[in-house]
């Protein structure tokens, strides 16, 4: 366990490293998710009335869309270079590589919410900054990285790998960007915790089911 | 390595692959352009899984025991495969720590000197230039003191004193009883310091000695003959 613990930490120091010398990923997230939320309110009358319909759907599809970039951008760094094969000559099993990347990518992904999320709060004036918000940030991003960076890495070996993550990605993270969605607009409606919460529920199992799934299925993508 | 056999799509680049080698030995693979010998390289470097057959570095099956066979293992391939944006010092820190290395700072001075990187440790990779790309692969390859030490071309991008180094490196290996097995363009130079030549042709593999000067010249006569034979085809 501990010797685990010790490759993934070794492998997400040189992510953390990489991403504090390149600035790509955070960079990318951030900015393409704010862009998003800027299009959309100049595009519709943001009011007290629609806000509470719309944001959190603006949000979620935001963060959606530009979380496609910052995993995109992970495994292009890898394969720029053909690194993630010299992790794979390493004497680890290929579930902590996965385990490590995918940890990364939760990071990369919750840094830009950080700085998301407090702008949309101001732009679309809903009080988005509570508790329950950071349960539905932490379930919908654990889920997001893990079935991101499975498909990230079957993309990486693809020609339009830009065109095709998105592609492969997107339909099958819907029900988790749905809980995201529905539970957050139970959030700034004053929606009780029991509300909130039995869309969470769908988060949860979504996060185990792609955790398991994708560590299984991640060792057969990277190798030939 | 016994009846290994791997297709790419409707191609089979590797019909029925068997050999062994043993400690103290080096050996070289020939072959054509797209015989199967970086193939079969990755296949050892268990990056790529064969379609059927079993392969065994000192006794460690690779499919059954992965990680201790790879422990056993270290490989230069096509690509140097280093991190760009990071220096030297912290490509090789990353992978003493993922081969669970200890006295890190002394092994990556000592397989620096080896291999001639001493002065450039710290200098970040994508300022380099492919020939120092190759050595520090080449250093990153070493530090675990593998058993097995598999070289693509490894030759490739270095210049005259490298390849004299590089040669050294592999004399020492062979001294201390480990086995190398390597592909080169430069096939007089390999077969005068191999003890084996294992040529693929069609999918299959030939092993032949090289110890005697004889042999030697018996293996490049066949392989010319072979190639040009391929080329022709082509």
């Amino acid at each position: 366990m501990k010797e685990s613990l010790a490759v993934i930490w070794a492998i997400g120091r040189k992510d953390l490293l990489l991403e504090t010398r390149n600035k790509d990923i955070i960079i990318a997230v951030s900015a393409f998710a704010l862009l998003v939320l800027m299009v959309f309110t100049f595009a519709i009358d943001i009011n007290q009335g629609n806000a509470k319909l719309i944001g959190p759907g603006i949000l979620w599809a935001g963060i959606a869309f530009a979380g496609v970039t910052g995993l995109n951008r992970a495994f292009a760094l890898e394969a720029e270079g053909n690194t993630l094969e010299a992790l794979m000559l390493a004497p680890i099993s290929r579930d902590l590589i996965y385990i490590a990347k995918m940890l990364g990518n939760f990071l990369f992904i919750t840094a830009a919410q950080v700085i998301v999320f407090p702008i949309f709060a101001v732009l679309f004036n809903l009080a988005v900054l509570r508790w329950e918000m950071l349960v539905i940030s932490l379930l919908t991003t654990i889920g997001f990285s893990a079935i991101g960076t499975l498909f990230a890495a079957m993309s990486m070996r693809v020609r339009a790998r830009e065109v095709m993550l998105p592609l492969l990605f997107l339909p099958v993270v819907t029900p988790l960007m749905m809980a995201a969605v529905e539970s957050t607009s139970h959030v700034v409606n004053g929606g009780s915790w029991p509300d909130i919460s039995r869309w969470l529920q769908l988060a949860v199992a979504f996060d185990i089911a792609f955790i398991v799934v994708s560590a299984f299925i991640f060792q057969q993508v990277v190798e030939d | 390595m016994e009846d290994v056999i791997k297709s790419f799509a409707e191609t089979m680049v590797l019909r029925s692959i068997n050999f062994s080698l043993q400690p103290g030995e080096v050996a070289v693979l020939l072959g054509a352009n797209g015989a199967g010998k970086s193939t079969l390289l990755r296949i050892l470097s268990m990056l790529t899984q064969p379609d059927s057959g079993s392969i065994a570095v000192y006794g460690k099956n690779t499919a059954k025991n992965g990680p201790e066979a790879r422990a056993l293992t270290g490989s230069v391939l096509h690509s140097p495969m280093l991190y760009a944006d990071m220096t030297i010092r912290e490509n090789l820190i990353l992978f003493a720590e993922l081969y669970r290395l200890r006295n890190i700072d002394d092994l990556i001075e000592k397989n620096a000197v080896k291999v001639g990187i001493e002065s450039r440790l710290d200098q970040r990779v994508r300022t380099l230039s492919h020939g120092f790309q190759k050595r520090t692969a080449l250093a990153r390859a070493l530090m675990h003191d593998p058993q097995l030490l598999l070289l693509d071309e490894p030759e490739s991008g270095l210049d005259s004193p490298s390849v004299l180094q590089l040669d050294n490196v592999i004399e020492e290996y062979r001294n201390s009883g480990r086995t190398i097995l390597m592909t080169t363009h430069i096939i007089e130079h390999a077969l005068e310091i191999s003890d084996k030549a294992i040529a693929i042709t069609d999918g299959y593999a030939h092993v032949e000695s090289t110890t005697t000067r004889s042999d030697k010249s018996n293996v490049l006569s066949a392989f010319s003959r072979s190639f040009k034979k391929t080329s022709g085809d082509l």
